[in-house]
Parts: structure tokens; sequence; C-alpha cells
């Protein structure tokens, strides 16, 4: 918390000190590299800024994006089955929003999509050739999914407001975030409009002994099979040695 | 605690890791079987991709079967002249089955092949095996001690060409038999992520006809090597092998294994067969249901091949 203010004064004394040339919208992240190392549990990504004069504040967290495929089971001789596929291209590993007041309040359908505001608004594209009749059900398959997994949230987050200009908002970040480059949007929105919009980068990377192991078995597959068997073969020997003499 | 697996791309609990491997390992060195049938299952379970979970515990067999094979070995329960016909068999099954495996994956089936294979296969043993162990319960009843005139019973299988001799399991059979229920029993290794032990025991016994006393360390000896192809071949071409999930569950495994083989010595063969049907035929059932009940969800998303 004393991190927190440190921060946000930092950011009062910024804006106070260059008036001339006075930003609308400035905010930071507190970390810009978020480390997956072998201990790795999820962590809590603070995200801090400013605002020059009234609006609202809306808060996108979108991660790489991927093509997935979406695949419908049908009942065949009463097994269920995977029957239909449908994949779709630029779709976020990982999106969060968050913001000030009900998205409804601040912002018309038309903004929100435009920004890919909420989840209904994600820009995911089917496959030319998909039928258009179902498509929004394999979409709402998809969300429902990736919800299920926490790669996706419904319902958005919280920006809280310190005093007329001072903003933040906490996005959790759980164990299987996805690794890659990340996308933090902030929107300042004024009676409907958008008044500023920045965005930052982030990365979710791969650190210490997990990312060498993953590296080794992507780069050197052979090697580490032999490895893999040496240290199996091994183990079990060991513990045959280890057993008898007990 | 939490551990990082690098492969599965996920976070899980040390614990819940060493106690899955202690579990089946013990059962594992009581039954003579890999314990991948139960493993490769509960792994999925707990959210591992299935990919990974068949690859990572192919490696976990290799361990458990190596600390297996080695004590039954020094107990000269080994027949390796059979063990290395149904090895070549089961190189040339489990070769095949890696190249299925990832021609299922591409097209979205290969969850269902897996359940399917498993239902089929631990259908069918468990039944034949419960049937047997009930059958040789009555008998001991009713008669105190078995008495049979011939060792095995003899049928067409025997009339097969390429006969070879296995001193040690006192045979005298057609050198196709073994080589393919080797081969056989390797492709369903690389498919279900499974050592095969539990097709495996069961055909040595009913169908080769060999002596219960050597099944057990010929079986794992037999594992070892085509789990080691798996292994190998998965890491390889699919990347699916994650070692710190393969290393986790050989810490535990390989603890259960020791003891269950001790506490495994002083049980009845006929008892444990029937225990180990039993438990067969619960995951069939499970995975059975899970197949015919309707999902929670009926989509389901998994990211493109080469999506990284």
């Amino acid at each position: 918390m004393g991190r927190l203010l440190a921060l946000l004064g930092l950011v009062a004394t910024m804006l106070g000190s260059a008036p001339a040339r006075a930003q609308p919208l400035v905010f930071d992240l507190s970390s810009h590299l978020i480390a997956i190392t072998t201990g790795f549990s999820g962590t809590e990504l603070l995200l801090f800024g400013a605002t020059e004069g009234e609006g609202d504040v809306i808060v996108t967290l979108r991660g790489p994006e991927t093509t997935t495929v979406v695949r419908r089971k049908s009942r065949v001789a009463g097994i269920w089955i995977n029957t239909e596929r449908m994949a779709f291209a630029g779709v976020p590993a990982f999106y969060r929003v968050a913001a000030s007041r009900p998205l409804d309040q601040i912002a018309p359908p038309a903004l929100r999509a435009r920004h890919q505001v909420g989840l209904e608004n994600l820009r995911m594209s089917p496959p030319a050739d998909a039928p258009t009749g179902e498509i929004p059900a394999f979409r709402a398959g998809l969300l429902r999914n990736q919800e299920a997994r926490g790669l996706y949230a419904s319902e958005p987050g919280r920006v809280s407001f310190l005093g007329p200009r001072l903003f933040r908002t906490r996005v959790v970040l759980p164990a299987n975030v996805p690794p890659g480059a990340y996308t933090a949007e902030v929107l300042l929105v004024r009676n409907g409009q958008v008044i500023a919009a920045q965005a930052t980068p982030m990365l979710v990377s791969k650190i210490g002994l997990g990312a060498d192991v993953y590296d080794f078995a992507h780069r050197h597959a052979a090697l580490y099979g032999i490895l893999a068997i040496l240290l199996a073969v091994l183990s079990g020997w060991g513990a045959s040695v280890a057993f008898r003499k007990a | 605690m939490q551990v990082y697996l690098p492969i599965a791309e996920m976070s899980v609990d040390v614990f819940l890791i060493l106690g899955l491997g202690g579990g089946v390992g013990l059962l594992s060195g009581l039954f003579g079987v890999g314990g991948g049938f139960l493993m490769t299952p509960l792994l999925i379970f707990i959210g591992v991709p299935p990919a990974v979970a068949v690859g990572s515990e192919a490696a976990q067999i290799v361990a458990s079967s190596v600390s297996g094979v080695l004590a039954h070995t020094r107990r000269g329960n080994v027949d390796f002249r059979m063990g290395s016909v149904l090895l070549a068999g089961g190189i040339v099954g489990s070769t095949a089955g890696v190249q299925l495996f990832a021609f299922l994956r591409s097209i979205g089936q290969v969850d269902l092949v897996v359940a399917l294979s498993y239902v089929v296969m631990l259908g069918i043993v468990g039944t034949l095996m419960l049937q047997e162990s009930v059958r040789t319960l009555i008998r001991h009843r009713r008669t105190g001690a078995a008495n049979r005139g011939k060792l095995h019973q003899h049928n067409f299988l025997h009339g097969l060409p390429l006969k070879m001799r296995f001193p040690k399991s006192k045979l005298y059979i057609s050198s196709l038999l073994p080589l393919s229920v080797g081969m056989f029993v390797g492709l369903l290794s690389a498919l279900m992520g499974v050592g095969g032990g539990f097709i495996m025991v069961p055909a040595m016994i009913y169908l080769l006809g060999m002596p219960t006393s050597v099944v057990v360390g010929t079986s794992l000896f037999q594992i070892v090597f085509v789990t080691a192809n798996v292994t190998f071949l998965q890491a390889y071409q699919n990347q699916t092998v994650d070692m710190v999930l393969a290393l986790l569950l050989v810490v535990g495994g390989v603890i259960g294994a020791q003891i269950g083989a001790r506490v495994g010595a002083k049980l009845r063969g006929e008892q444990l067969r029937g225990l180990m049907a039993l438990m067969v035929l619960s995951v069939a059932l499970k995975l059975a249901w899970d197949l015919v009940s309707t999902p929670e969800d009926l989509f389901s998303v998994g990211r493109m091949e080469g999506g990284h």
C-alpha cells in the first residue's frame, strides 16, 4: 500500500511539474514483466494512473492473440463425440476489463465495440466459409470455455478513484496465465466519447528452470527425450538400491 | 506448495502429485502393472492436458518399472527370452501408436479414442480376471487345492509356425504369438499412456500360458523398454513429456512400488487378481459413464497446432 501511494505520488508530481503539456491521461503498471518461475502460483497486477478533468475510466488487459479451435460434441450411437469444429483467429489468450462505473452507463455500444470493451466485443474472426447461423453458438462456447479456465472474466473489475484524478485497479493473474505479449489499454470517457486513450505493453514470460526446461524440450527434442529416459532409469534404479539396503 | 509444470504450462500442488504417485505406485508394486491406467486418467482429471499426461506418464512408468524389474530379477522371476520377443513386437507397436496419437490429436478425436480404448480394454480384461479369480476361489474352497492335469489347454494357437522354446516359462510355442501380443500392447501403451501391464499380464497367463511366477517380472521387463520408446518419441515428435511432472510422480511412485512389492509377496494370487479386476472394472465404468452422460458443455477448445 505504501508503495502504491508512493507511485501515485510520483504520478501526481509528474503531472504537476509539467502543466503546460498536461496530458489528459497517464497510467502505468506495477510491473511490465510477469515472471513465471518454478514456484509461480499466480500474481496480482496493479494498474494506476491519473486523469485530467472529469471522466470515467475503462481498463482492458489483452493477452497474445492465438488461433483457437472450438469443437462441438453431438451424440453418435449413444456416445458424445466431437463432430463439428470452427477455428477462430485473433482470440486473445487472456482478457480482463475494468471500469469506474457499469459499462453500459459509461460508453455506448458503438464505442465498446470499437475498443473491444467486454467479452461480447472481442474481435475473434471465424473462418470465411463458416455457416453464419452457427457462429454465435461456437463463439459463446469459446467464451464459456475460456471463462471456465479463468482466462476470461465476463464481470468487469472495478476501477476506483482516489480523489477526483487518481485511479487504480487490480488485475489478478491466475497460475495458468498464458505466456506472451500483453497490452494494457486505458480509455478516458466523457459523455460517451473517448477523450484520451493510452496503451502500454506487458510481458508474461517463463523465467528460470521452467523456462530452460521448456526451451530445451522444444529446441533439442531428441536430446530431451534421451535425458528423460536416463533420468527415469536412474531414479528407478536409485530407489531400488536404496530399498535393498533398507 | 505449488510448482509450475513447464511443459503442461500449469501450476500444481507438489504434495498432490507426490500423493498420486505414491498411491498408484503402491498398486503398481502390488499387481505388477505400471499403474498408468489409473494415473493417466487421474492426471487428465486434475487438469493436465491429455497429450502431456500420456507423454509424462510414459517416463514415470519407465522409472517405476526399472525399480520393479530389478527386484524381480533378483528373485529370478524374469523370462528374458520371452521378454525380448514381446519387446520386439512392443517397439513396432508403440512407434506406430505415437504416429496414430499425433494424427488423432490433429483431428480432435484423441480424447474419444483414448477413452474408448480404456473402456473396451479395461472392461474386457476386468471381466475376464474377475471371472477367473472367483472361479479359482470357489474351487479352492471346495477341494482345498486345484489339481490340473496339464500346465495349460492346447488350442489352434499352438499350431502356428516359427515355434520357439522358452525354458524359463516351460513353453514351446510359436514366436508369432508373443510378437503380436507385444505389438498390440505397444500400440495401446503409446495411445493410452500406460505400460500395458493390465493387458500383458492376463495375456501372458491366459493366452501364452506362462507360469504366474514369471509373469509380473517379464511384463515389467518389456514395459521398461516399450515405455522408454514411447517417452523418446513423445518428447521428440510432440514435445509432450513434462520432466518436472514425471520426476514428482517418480519420487512418489518408486516408494509406493517398493512397499507394494513386499505386501504383494504375502498375498495369495487369486485374491490379488480379484482385487485388481474390481479396480480395473470400476475405472472402466467411470469412463463409460463419462462417454454416455451428457457433458456439461458441448463445446470445447483447443489451441491450434503450432500456435505457440
